[in-house]
């Protein structure tokens, strides 16, 4: 009987020493930005690592999503006469949800994952340790720069995912399907609104880009130093960051609208 | 007990456990200032943990480690990071970044820590590499070394700052007999040349025994003896003379703890 | 690891398609740049039925997007709707008198406010109220309307 409250209340205690130490972790990185802005080289080799590796991969699925809300959209809206707002409903769809969502999820199996199997070797091969000894703290010259590096690129790549996604819907609606040209631009204009959508979007990417770069980073620095725990703390950055992101997503819909 | 004047690191009363296995249960060592100190066991005895808890990378539970008369476990970050200036360590696998060359690699601390333009680093770099022999293995990344020259690569990186101490972590580990003697040869000389301590941990008696100046023998938490090697050598403990001689039996078992062999080999006759 | 060249040269690139796509959202897909703040002033004008408007419809003049509706709210004693709009400052000699009403793009289209430009010299400026306005038309009104019409009709 007491076991089963000793159980319960060690549990409670381990969950929140681990919360408190990865709060600290977190506001250490968060810390470290200041100096990072002397050592611009450092994010630019980040930056080369996580977004313009990711930039492809982004990029074409975009187009394709948008090709698909193109060709959806116009079936649906045809039975109602109102194929006209086929460019709205992509753009919307695109710039407050798929961009920002799509792109976080796919940045999660491009980047993320890798960004922790580096991070996991690194422990593994006793490299951390090694910066440690070497008086080089490893929060700050290999956690930060990485973290405002995925802070930096998220919005960025949500905004190209959007953008293409847009011709894309074009391409299918208005050169393949026949919507006129003026109504697909025409509508999106006046009923997508700079602040309401594609602000919101970009702060929904912004949000996204620090949690999925965070499970990234802290799954690599906490695993197990071995080539196990490596694989199943890539595993983990994966899985974690879908869910996070489409939980967030809910959240900052709700909390936005 | 030597004066502790001439002792760089003094470690008292230091106890540590990891989860529920005790790792060290209140052990005393001092590191002669300018002198090899080897400490030796067998396998999974905590050597290496002893590196961390010297270099803070781990904090024991109980009892000091003294650097220079400060304690480390009770050090702030801040400070710690500057203790950690003057000492080198030495990874077994060599834990050179592999993002980056040779060259780049011993380049680092000093790119970290010091303001020097470029060639002045090059020249320092230059140096250190020549003194580890792989002047011409600059331009090589990481993974195109053996482990002997990463291990070198690592000594030339660790004694870039010039420190004051240096730790090994297992140093002759898997290296072939060649290898080993390059690195042996390379301890030596270096501890003399550049008046460094050396802090060795191993379990390769016969390489330790001779450029040691000191021998630490830890097993099951405790100090089984120190002294000098050849003081370790003429050890009338069984269990030392079992350790340095590399006997199979002895006060440490051949066998895992097990039941009695002939108990272990009815029970299967017996089971149907 | 590609030599630092490179790495600055395609980082640059990175970041200059991002941003280059942002714009493209904010103006092809919202056209954000035709109500920049501080170019415009804000009318109201009183409903009394502003059935399907909605904040950020249309207000237009001719056919041609003038502005945004900003807000509608009920005044509480005369119960009527009252819609604030921002008109482009572009637009700044439109007349006093000019009447508004609620119009529908298409027969299901979206609800927006049209200006019918008056004849007085005096013109709309930031805080007028426009007096002349034409309710939205509800279907279920208008039949009503036709159905009374009617029967008046039969009684003269």
């Amino acid at each position: 009987m007491f076991d089963w409250f000793a159980q319960l209340g060690r549990s409670a205690i381990d969950f929140f020493a681990r919360l408190g130490s990865e709060v600290l972790l977190f506001l250490q990185a968060i810390a470290a930005f200041k100096a990072l802005v002397f050592r611009p080289a450092l994010i630019i080799q980040q930056l080369f690592s996580i977004g313009v590796r990711s930039m492809l991969i982004i990029i074409v699925s975009g187009f394709f999503v948008g090709m698909v809300l193109g060709l959806q959209g116009y079936n649906t809206l045809i039975d109602f006469g109102a194929e006209e707002s086929l460019g709205v409903m992509v753009a919307l769809s695109l710039v407050r949800e798929l961009g920002p969502v799509v792109t976080a999820l796919l940045y999660a199996g491009r980047a993320g994952s890798a960004l922790t199997a580096e991070i996991g070797l690194m422990k593994a091969t006793e490299q951390l340790s090694g910066l440690e000894m070497m008086a080089v703290n490893p929060v700050e010259r290999i956690l930060a720069p990485r973290l405002l590096a995925g802070i930096i690129s998220m919005p960025l790549l949500a905004a190209m995912f959007s953008a293409v996604g847009v011709f894309g819907g074009y391409l299918v609606g208005v050169d393949m399907l026949g919507v006129d040209t003026g109504a697909y631009w025409s509508q999106m204009q006046a009923r997508v609104d700079f602040e309401q959508d594609i602000i919101q979007g970009v702060i929904k990417s912004v949000v996204f880009g620090v949690v999925t770069t965070w499970i990234a980073v802290y799954e690599g620095y906490t695993c197990l130093p071995t080539s196990e725990g490596v694989s199943r703390s890539t595993t983990r950055t994966v899985v974690y960051s879908a869910l996070a992101v489409l939980g967030l997503d809910f959240l900052l819909t709700a909390l936005m609208l | 007990m030597p004066s502790t004047d001439n002792n760089l690191v003094r470690i008292r009363d230091l106890h540590f456990s990891r989860g529920h296995s005790k790792i060290f249960n209140g052990i005393d060592i001092d590191i002669p200032k300018g002198k090899i100190t080897a400490i030796m066991g067998p396998s999974g005895t905590g050597k290496t943990t002893l590196l961390k808890l010297i270099g803070g990378q781990l904090k024991p539970q109980q009892g000091t480690i003294l650097f220079h008369g400060e304690n480390i476990p009770a050090m702030k970050t801040k400070k710690l990071y500057e203790v950690r200036k003057k000492m080198g360590m030495l990874f077994q696998s060599g834990a050179l970044l592999t993002d980056m060359s040779v060259f780049d690699n011993i380049a680092f601390p000093l790119r970290e820590h010091t303001e020097l333009p470029e060639v002045m680093i090059r020249d320092l770099v230059l140096m250190k590499l020549q003194a580890v022999g792989l002047r011409g293995a600059r331009d090589l990344n990481p993974s195109q070394l053996s482990g002997g020259m990463a291990r070198r690569v690592a000594f030339a990186r660790a004694i870039a700052l010039d420190p004051e101490m240096i730790m090994f972590d297992e140093p002759f580990t898997g290296q072939d007999p060649i290898s080993m003697g390059v690195l042996v040869q390379l301890i030596r000389s270096m501890n003399e040349a550049l008046e460094l301590t050396s802090v060795m941990v191993s379990h390769d008696i016969e390489e330790t025994m001779a450029i040691a100046d000191k021998v630490y023998i830890i097993s099951q938490g405790k100090i089984m003896g120190y002294g000098s090697p050849e003081e370790m050598n003429q050890s009338d403990s069984p269990w030392i003379s079992q350790f340095v001689h590399g006997e199979a039996d002895g006060p440490v078992h051949f066998h895992y703890q097990a039941r009695s062999y002939s108990d272990d080999i009815f029970a299967g006759e017996n089971r149907d | 690891m590609p030599n630092s060249r490179i790495l600055e040269i395609s980082v640059g690139i990175f970041v200059a398609v991002g941003i280059a796509a942002l714009l493209v959202l904010a103006v092809n897909v919202s056209n954000v740049s035709g109500f920049s703040a501080g170019s415009q002033y804000t009318i109201t004008a009183n409903f009394d039925d502003v059935s399907g408007l909605k904040p950020r419809s249309a207000v237009s003049i001719a056919g041609v997007t003038v502005g945004r509706v900003t807000s509608i709210v009920v005044d509480p004693e005369t119960y009527e709707a009252v819609v604030a709009m921002t008109i482009d400052a572009r637009f700044n000699d439109v007349p006093v008198d000019s009447s508004v009403g609620i119009y529908t793009a298409g027969l299901l289209g979206e609800k927006y406010v049209g200006i019918e430009p008056g004849g007085a010299p005096d013109v709309l400026e930031e805080g007028s109220v426009i007096r002349l306005t034409q309710s939205s038309i509800v279907l279920e009104k208008l039949i009503s309307q036709f159905l009374f019409s009617q029967s008046d009709k039969k009684e003269e």
